[in-house]
């Protein structure tokens, strides 16, 4: 303090002004749209020079501009639908089946303390299972053909699911529940009016995470025993050593993925319109 | 329609969180609890309303419910408590569907209670759109809706800034004045329980007990912001808690 009231007097000078530099920036995210297209199309486009330059033998990378090459013969052919067509309704009716299941019991043990106390052990003890290693027991129980490739897929999409849902059921604002009873809503309307819709962000995420998984499944399903899908494709350039071929499946695969996540985000904003 | 206590106590466990609680609570008037942080008040205050079971003694209504009152028990809480997927007017329905009140009569009672709390303009606003002044008017609304025999308020302007308390003190009082209501006011706030309290309930700190029950004769539409009747009430209300609350600051929470 003495220090500050002798020294003013002392120097005559008025202190040069200086501007108080900022120092708050960075860790705040903001959408950049257009850079991940950006890194995929320079990847893209450093193998293509690769490969075309001879850097990048063809045994470790096919080029580019081949896998687009056998991409259009693929769909000139016909035959992109015919192993589409069956890998798609496999996805959809696999992945219905077990996300709906699975939101179901999922909100059973939210809402009831004896169905949470019996069914998450087990929950816990099937998720870790890798339910390919099922599919021969599959095949015994739903037969060789679609049966068993649905019931992989619902498995697969069953356990997340469940997982998910109830975390979100906890994760419902308990005074929204508390307001509902004092009002006198009946245990029904709490459920679909403001537990449902309380839970529905978490359950939405979870999808989101399910049903990558189900794409994951649905390979797996096809490479055991179909003789068209995407699976069945892979299965078959991957056995001839057909890179090209290969990664055709792989890209169709990818942009599946794009696909459902696509639904998922219009569900979301469509559902969720009330977050900011 | 008037509620008593008798001989109300509480435990959490092993933990007394209040005793033998004795109070009646008049129809027509506004019953302010007041105490130190952890007394209780709230505790009580869903005990009086049925969200929570007394460990001893019990709540009464006296008499019926008046006729079309949909909820007797009706609670305004302190973080509004609105479902942020309905709009303003969805979240007042909520509370009327139950009820098999549907189409133009709901239409009605939503369009009287939104005018009486001067939120006509937002019936289709949501939640996350609105300040929190605004917030807690939806959250009064939609407690008129019911048509409530008594008004159980939880601390019902502590979340809001000391400006939007002001307006909607005074929002609350022209409100009683037109149409007289029972409440029971739980608050922390000395200023509000003052100014809108016709008998001020003081709690000790834990276990809760009634040290004293201030009555404010002073009509509440003569009460104004700075009274100097009410500051004399308000200090007199401080030195009975003051070394309470100061008690309770120093305790260790084990709840």
């Amino acid at each position: 303090m003495s220090e500050l009231t002798k020294s003013a007097p002392d120097e005559q000078t008025t202190p040069t002004p200086r501007v108080v530099a900022f120092r708050g920036g960075g860790f705040a995210p903001k959408p950049h749209r257009w850079i991940g297209l950006a890194v995929f199309l320079i990847l893209l486009a450093l193998a293509e020079i690769g490969t075309q330059t001879g850097f990048i033998t063809s045994l470790t990378l096919p080029k580019p501009s081949d896998v687009l090459q056998t991409f259009k013969e693929l769909y000139a052919s016909g035959l992109l639908w015919k192993h589409l067509g069956p890998s798609l309704s496999r996805l959809a009716v696999g992945a219905a089946l077990g996300a709906s299941f699975g939101i179901g019991v999922g909100i059973l043990i939210g809402l009831f303390s004896f169905i949470r106390a019996g069914l998450v052990p087990l929950v816990a003890a099937i998720f870790p299972i890798p339910k390919i290693a099922l599919l021969p027991l599959f095949v015994i129980w739903f037969g060789i053909d679609e049966g068993s490739k649905y019931a992989l897929i619902a498995f697969g999409t069953f356990t997340p699911t469940v997982v998910a849902t109830y975390g979100a059921v906890d994760n419902v604002d308990r005074t929204l529940i508390r307001m509902g009873q004092s009002f006198g809503l009946t245990w029904f309307s709490i459920v679909r009016k403001i537990v449902l819709p309380g839970a529905m962000p978490g359950i939405l995420s979870g999808l989101r995470i399910s049903l990558a998984i189900a794409i994951i499944l649905l390979v797996a399903a096809e490479m055991l025993g179909a003789e068209y899908g995407i699976g069945a494709y892979i299965l078959e350039a991957g056995a001839l050593y057909d890179l090209e071929r290969l990664f055709v499946g792989v890209v169709i695969l990818s942009m599946l993925g794009v696909m459902v996540s696509a639904v998922i985000g219009f569900l979301e904003k469509k559902l969720l319109r009330w977050r900011s | 329609m008037d509620i008593r206590l008798s001989g109300v106590g509480h435990f959490y466990d092993e933990f007394e969180v209040m005793r033998d609680i004795s109070l009646d609570i008049p129809s027509g008037k506004i019953v302010c609890i007041v105490g130190p942080s952890g007394c209780g008040k709230s505790t009580l205050l869903r005990i009086i309303g049925g969200l929570e079971r007394p460990t001893k003694g019990e709540v009464l209504q006296m008499g019926d419910a008046p006729k079309g009152c949909l909820n007797p028990l009706t609670y305004i809480f302190q973080d509004f408590a609105l479902l942020p997927w309905r709009t303003v007017s969805g979240n007042i329905s909520l509370v009327l569907e139950d009820h098999g009140i549907k189409g133009a009569q709901a239409k009605d009672i939503i369009g009287d209670v939104l005018a009486r709390t001067s939120l006509s303009d937002f019936a289709e606003a949501l939640p996350r759109q609105l300040s929190g002044g605004m917030k807690q008017r939806v959250a009064i609304a939609r407690a008129l809706a019911v048509n409530p025999a008594v008004m159980l308020m939880d601390e019902p302007l502590s979340a809001l800034d000391s400006q939007t308390r002001e307006l909607l003190m005074d929002d609350l009082v022209s409100l009683w004045n037109r149409a007289p209501f029972t409440a029971v006011y739980v608050t922390h706030n000395l200023s509000e329980a003052v100014r809108l309290g016709h008998s001020i309930v003081v709690l000790s700190r834990r276990p809760g007990i009634i040290r004293e029950i201030v009555h404010v004769d002073k009509p509440l539409a003569e009460r104004g912001y700075s009274d100097p009747d009410l500051e004399d009430q308000q200090r007199r209300l401080w030195n009975l808690l003051r070394d309470e609350a100061r008690a309770a600051d120093a305790e260790l929470l084990n709840v």
